[in-house]
């Protein structure tokens, strides 16, 4: 079982009236309501956060890819993957992902995660989302009914631009390119390990399964919600790959550990419900342009999100409910544990993505959450699929083992004091 | 009315209302598509030999995923001309159906006789925004297009009550198809340099725009008189942008006085 420790970036100072006095946390929200000095301090407590974690033993460290919204501070997750590659030398550097119909051309996706893969020594997990319709359709304004199409031209374009050793012309719909030629190259080879993030797309659950990549059901909806969409991709996965493996899917979940599950809520309800409250305040205006989902993901779909009643739900969510219902694994080290080996075996993932701060929760609460599953939770899962997947490597990095490690590099200072290891005193 | 299916020289088969005797006039129909009824086409049958035909994603043939840009979407337009064998129709366009007429006309003056356009999409101003109808629940359509919300809701969905599931899906099915398509020239901005080539537009045009229109605020009218010095423009009453349905006696009236007026009178 592979743990990646996720954080959204999420804006902590939304007011308390904020969903009274505005229609939606992404696309329209005003940015006055963000304060660049305040963000200074924001942006470097949660990259420190995922060094803790690559500290602390998890597998891989997450970001992944919003525009304008006030729960995912990351318009560009390379960036903070730039960061964290030179800031740690172990775990998978986890981009989840690029919406790769965005870029223009989409061949600097190619280049940039081959920058990251180069840089962090073979350690980029590689993701692909089709991206969600707020930040696709109304931030970045590519039209709904070719935003799939233009998906899939460029994915063939980066997968191509990583493959081929000579310079070729990319005769597409929507990018034209006489030259293409990639530099540099990634180190994994064929390339670094793919995932489709998905939020219940089924055309994209046949996609993954064809091309033996990983799907990564992102949904804030937790487990037990969850498992209707992951058996719908297991469905797809037995009937087109060849087995079965646990390792080809992922799954975000919200989790809160403290020494007990009276002492959780205590620590987290404030912080889940600021969450669900706030930032999930998205106007439903914005989640369905006409032609962004395929008629037959409508037909599969479901209509809540589209009612007006339904918007009140998350609004008056109780800490009991997100517990019930599985929006949030809580609790002492022990019930976090046992609801984990239910929420992994039921899904059937090898991957989870852990999101451990969520909301406003201050550093010192997010590190306790983190320490206490990297030290009582994690271990006791660590070997749930080996019986039967042990060694399945096939959706994971390989990293280079001579690669330059942040321990042995020289950030800067007085550079006499190495000299030894820089250069011969001829030079 | 009655209906047949034709088929254009590119394969797309396009299911086509037709009714009435005299001058040809083919109306383009709008984002919504064609209503049934549509009361503005049986009332321009009572003069004229009315051809309407329904675009690639709005009816039951399939296709739409032929038709990509603008230039596809006008020679969609010109295909169906041709395949209904007129010699120089009138021709009507409301909303996006406008809008491709209007480009109908710059590339192909010769194809087109007198250019009508209700309340058409094509043209964008920074200071009056078109609303985004991208962005609107099924819920708020109606709002949104017809002045009066309750009365449009029952046009628009043809009775369907959303309270049942399998009706909002029907709906949002078809509104996905529908507006799916129109958005391949319409999203996010709808302006695809048509402005430019308005300069070709020869045809003596009349511009119509109901006087509430929420979509399309009627200062566009302006806008367009602006490009085409030469068209006339008239505002309809007690009309947002579904201004053939909501005063369907008033529009074809406007149309038809338009259409007949001796030659020159009506414009260029």
């Amino acid at each position: 079982m592979k743990f990646t420790w996720f954080n959204l970036m999420p804006w902590p100072h939304l007011p308390d009236d904020f969903r009274e006095k505005h229609r939606s946390v992404w696309v329209d929200i005003p940015s006055e309501l963000y304060d660049p000095l305040e963000g200074n301090r924001v942006y470097n407590e949660y990259l420190d956060q995922l060094e803790y974690a690559d500290s602390l033993g998890f597998d891989g460290i997450g970001v992944n890819e919003h525009h304008q919204n006030a729960y995912g501070l990351m318009p560009s997750p390379n960036i903070m993957a730039a960061s964290l590659a030179r800031r740690t030398s172990r775990a998978a550097i986890c981009v989840i992902g690029n919406s790769i119909a965005l870029y223009n051309p989409p061949i600097r996706v190619a280049e940039e995660f081959a920058m990251l893969d180069v840089i962090s020594g073979g350690r980029l997990v590689a993701g692909f989302p089709v991206g969600s319709p707020m930040d696709t359709n109304h931030c970045y304004g590519q039209i709904p009914a070719l935003t799939r199409d233009k998906y899939y031209e460029a994915h063939d374009l980066i997968k191509r631009a990583w493959a081929e050793d000579e310079p070729f012309a990319f005769d597409g719909k929507y990018n034209q390119l006489r030259y293409v030629n990639c530099w540099p190259k990634p180190i994994q080879k064929p390339h670094p390990p793919i995932y489709i993030p998905g939020g219940g797309s089924v055309e994209t659950w046949d996609w993954c399964a064809a091309h033996d990549y990983n799907y990564s059901y992102l949904s804030f909806g937790g487990y037990i919600a969850g498992r209707a969409m992951m058996d719908g991709y297991w469905e797809r996965v037995a009937a087109i790959a060849p087995d079965e493996s646990p390792f080809r899917g992922a799954f975000a979940q919200i989790i809160c550990v403290a020494d007990s599950d009276a002492q959780a809520e205590e620590l987290y309800a404030d912080h889940m419900l600021y969450f669900f409250n706030r930032c999930l305040h998205v106007a439903p205006d914005f989640s369905d342009p006409p032609g962004y989902r395929t008629i037959k993901t409508i037909k599969a779909g479901k209509l809540d999100q589209l009612r007006a009643e339904s918007q009140k739900i998350f609004a008056n969510l109780t800490w009991g409910d997100l517990v019930d219902k599985g929006f949030v694994i809580a609790g002492s080290p022990d019930t976090v544990r046992e609801r984990c080996e239910d929420m992994i075996r039921s899904l059937h993932i090898g991957h989870l993505f852990g999101l451990f701060h969520m909301g406003n929760m201050p550093d010192w609460k997010t590190r306790r959450s983190t320490k206490l599953f990297a030290e009582q939770v994690m271990p006791k899962l660590r070997d749930i699929w080996s019986a039967d997947w042990k060694d399945d490597d096939r959706w994971w990095i390989h990293p280079y083992e001579g690669r330059v490690r942040a321990e042995d590099s020289l950030p800067g200072g007085e550079r006499d004091a190495h000299a030894h290891r820089i250069a011969p005193e001829s030079l | 009315m009655a209906e047949r299916t034709i088929e254009t020289r590119k394969g797309i088969r396009v299911r086509v209302r037709e009714a009435g005797s005299g001058p040809s006039l083919v109306y383009l129909h709008g984002i919504s598509g064609l209503l049934d009824p549509e009361p503005l086409l049986d009332r321009l049958a009572e003069q004229f030999r009315v051809h309407a035909p329904v675009w690639p994603g709005y009816g039951e043939e399939e296709g739409e995923e032929r038709i990509e840009d603008m230039l596809d979407f006008t020679l969609h337009g010109l295909d169906v001309l041709e395949a209904l064998e007129l010699e120089r129709p009138h021709l009507v366009g409301h909303s996006f159906g406008g809008m491709i007429a209007a480009e109908m006309a710059s590339l192909a003056s010769a194809a087109v006789d007198r250019l009508v356009l209700l309340a058409p999409y094509g043209l964008w101003h920074d200071e009056s925004p078109i609303e985004d109808v991208f962005a609107t629940t099924p819920f708020h359509l109606s709002k949104l297009l017809f002045s009066d919300a309750e009365q449009g809701q029952k046009v628009l969905t043809a009775g369907l009550d959303f309270s049942h599931d399998g009706a909002l899906t029907d709906f949002m099915v078809s509104n996905a198809r529908r507006l799916g398509t129109a958005g391949k020239v319409l999203f996010p901005i709808p302006n695809r340099r048509l402005s430019k080539r308005l300069y070709r537009l020869a045809a003596e045009t009349l511009i119509v725009w109901g006087s509430a229109d929420r979509l399309i605020p009627p200062a566009y009218a302006g806008h367009w008189q602006a490009l085409l010095p030469h068209a006339q423009c008239e505002e309809i009453e007690g009309a947002a942008h579904m201004l053939q349905a909501e005063q369907p006696a008033a529009v074809a009236e406007t149309i038809a006085k338009f259409l007949r007026a001796t030659d020159g009178a009506s414009g260029r």
